[in-house]
């Protein structure tokens, strides 16, 4: 998968943050952002393996499940919660959303967009759910199981009050003007930063 | 006589002992007169003393951590599994001690031991608390020349030693590692605790805990202690596993008469029967007391988040998923109290039916995830 996403994530994050990575993975990001921002970083990931690869690197990680709450985390504990290409796999995204702007000052997210146009070719034309190199597996075994396209994600945001600080979206090297104007239509993904509506 | 042990282990070891000659006092005021310890070591302390690890052990643990005693002894010590060259706690860097906790039965001074009039002290031997036993393994580290743990690392009762030693002494503390451990003991865990002690103190051997003085010893309340504490260190799901509905004899056949033993029967017999002559049963009943009395949130000031904000390590909780006696959610309020004061933590479940035991035995994700953490802990070569 291309994550170009993370060089994004990487442009928004001022040095010596404190930053939580939801879904660190394998920590890989999170350690780039040590070695690059100097950041002070807690992952977390449900995978043993991954938990394992990530606390090899020298990192502090915790074993927990998205879905269950973050309740261990308190409110404005981080500058900026990090959720890569994960939103999409959550149970209830938009909690976690909340819940993320609730225990940083700032988040940031980012995800597939599902209204770019070979997403719509796939199922507007060939009526079958999009399958890519970014999205390989089929729609019964994949782990995503909550796409959204770049105009449901913000209107999502409106609905929770929630604020757009910035937006970045990735497109194809042919599309990336087009990304940048239309990207509900041309880009592959896209990240946002995001923060609680002080309204 | 030597290298015939297996690979990855620490060999031949012999256990040592410090007499320490000045008064102790309990934390329940209680005095000795000098008490003396006995520990191994595992590994070479640097010339810069920076890489010293200290093992707290468990409930009826001892000093022997890791290693054998003689050539012919086919027991490791109980934690050999993670100690030794190229195991997670690596002695070819690390210099690693475990002692005997004072008050227990494996050499340190304890119910067992002789006062200074020849007699056992047995029942009036004081009752120690977890931060007794920090203090005077703070004394044995002073001898042995060490200012300073690069980390201590324990499971179940050893685990909350870890924890007390992190908020009684941070400034002697890097690294923290406490295992299916808990902040305190539940209501439950406490009544397992009584049963325990109650099933020894009923022996009619128990002589108000003076057996060694008539000559006897209360190995039939020992043995079912034992037992009921086994039960609880293993999981439902593990026991149906290893030990079934087998028979070890008897039959099934209705018209059997013969006498039924199941083999789950037979292997806490068994466990109880080898425990009862080997442990002290006032030391038992002590050290069951001293993890009643555990109370981290309590040991300094108001809570547990407040205790832990005076460490100053980085912190390793681990639970086991099927774990009754500490359940993941205890070591939780651990990662938790550290999370909300802001202490570096990592945290993980490890997936298994080994129960309560699963510290101490084979698992990859468990080993592969000590492993890896154990990495930071120790002088690192400069670049």
């Amino acid at each position: 998968m291309s994550r170009l996403d993370l060089n994004a994530v990487l442009d928004w994050v001022l040095p010596g943050s404190k930053v939580l990575d939801l879904g660190c993975g394998d920590g890989a990001f999170l350690q780039r952002l040590k070695d690059e921002r100097a950041v002070i970083g807690v992952g977390v990931d449900i995978d043993p393996e991954n938990l394992t690869a990530a606390v090899g690197r020298g990192l502090d990680v915790i074993q927990e499940d998205i879905n269950d709450g973050l309740h261990c985390f308190t409110t404005n504990r981080f500058d900026i919660v990090i959720l890569a290409h994960a939103l999409q796999e959550l149970t209830h995204p938009h909690l976690v959303l909340q819940r993320m702007v609730d225990i940083g000052d700032e988040a940031i997210v980012s995800f597939p967009n599902f209204g770019h146009w070979r997403c719509r070719i796939h199922l507007g034309f060939l009526g079958r759910m999009p399958m890519s190199r970014a999205m390989p597996r089929h729609w019964y075994d994949t782990p995503n199981i909550h796409f959204c396209t770049v105009r449901d994600f913000e209107a999502l945001c409106s609905a929770l009050c929630i604020d757009i600080i910035e937006r970045a979206t990735i497109a194809g090297a042919a599309q990336g003007i087009l990304g940048k104007w239309w990207p509900n239509l041309f880009a592959t993904s896209a990240v946002y930063r995001i923060c609680r509506s002080a309204r | 006589m030597s290298g015939d042990f297996p690979s990855g282990s620490v060999g031949l070891v012999t256990p040592q002992s410090v007499r320490f000659s000045g008064a102790f006092t309990f934390a329940n005021g209680a005095t000795l007169d000098g008490y003396e310890l006995v520990y191994e070591t595992y590994g070479e302390l640097n010339a810069t003393g920076d890489n010293a690890v200290l093992i707290c052990h468990a409930l009826s643990g001892s000093h022997h951590a890791a290693g054998y005693h003689d050539g012919a002894d086919r027991r490791a010590g109980w934690w050999d599994l993670v100690i030794g060259p190229g195991k997670p706690i690596d002695t070819r860097r690390l210099f690693v001690v475990c002692s005997n906790n004072l008050g227990c039965c494996d050499g340190s001074t304890g119910p067992n031991a002789a006062r200074d009039d020849g007699t056992p002290w047995g029942s009036r031997f004081p009752q120690p608390q977890v931060q007794d036993w920090v203090r005077s393994q703070k004394q044995l580290a002073e001898h042995l020349g060490i200012s300073r743990w690069a980390a201590v690392i324990g499971g179940s009762l050893g685990g909350m030693q870890a924890l007390q030693w992190a908020v009684d002494f941070p400034e002697w503390v890097e690294h923290c590692v406490a295992l299916a451990a808990a902040p305190g003991l539940t209501a439950q865990n406490i009544a397992f605790n009584e049963i325990a002690r109650h099933a020894i103190v009923s022996d009619p051997d128990w002589h108000e805990g003076n057996y060694l003085a008539e000559g006897t010893l209360p190995a039939r309340g020992v043995a079912l202690a034992r037992m009921v504490g086994h039960l609880t260190y293993m999981s439902a799901d593990g026991m149906s596993d290893r030990f079934g509905r087998e028979l070890r004899e008897g039959s099934y056949t209705p018209e059997s008469n013969q006498e039924w033993v199941f083999q789950v029967e037979s292997y806490l017999r068994h466990q109880g029967a080898r425990f009862s002559t080997q442990f002290d049963a006032n030391t038992y009943v002590l050290m069951t007391r001293a993890l009643d009395l555990f109370d981290l949130a309590r040991s300094h000031g108001d809570g547990l988040a407040q205790t832990l904000s005076r460490a100053t390590a980085e912190f390793l909780i681990v639970s086991f998923s099927s774990d009754w006696r500490f359940p993941p959610q205890r070591s939780i309020e651990i990662r938790d109290a550290l999370l909300a004061v802001e202490k570096p933590v990592t945290y993980a479940n490890i997936e298994t039916d080994d129960g309560h035991d699963a510290f101490l035995l084979p698992n990859q994700t468990y080993e592969k995830l000590l492993d890896q953490w154990m990495r930071r802990v120790g002088p690192h070569e400069s670049a």
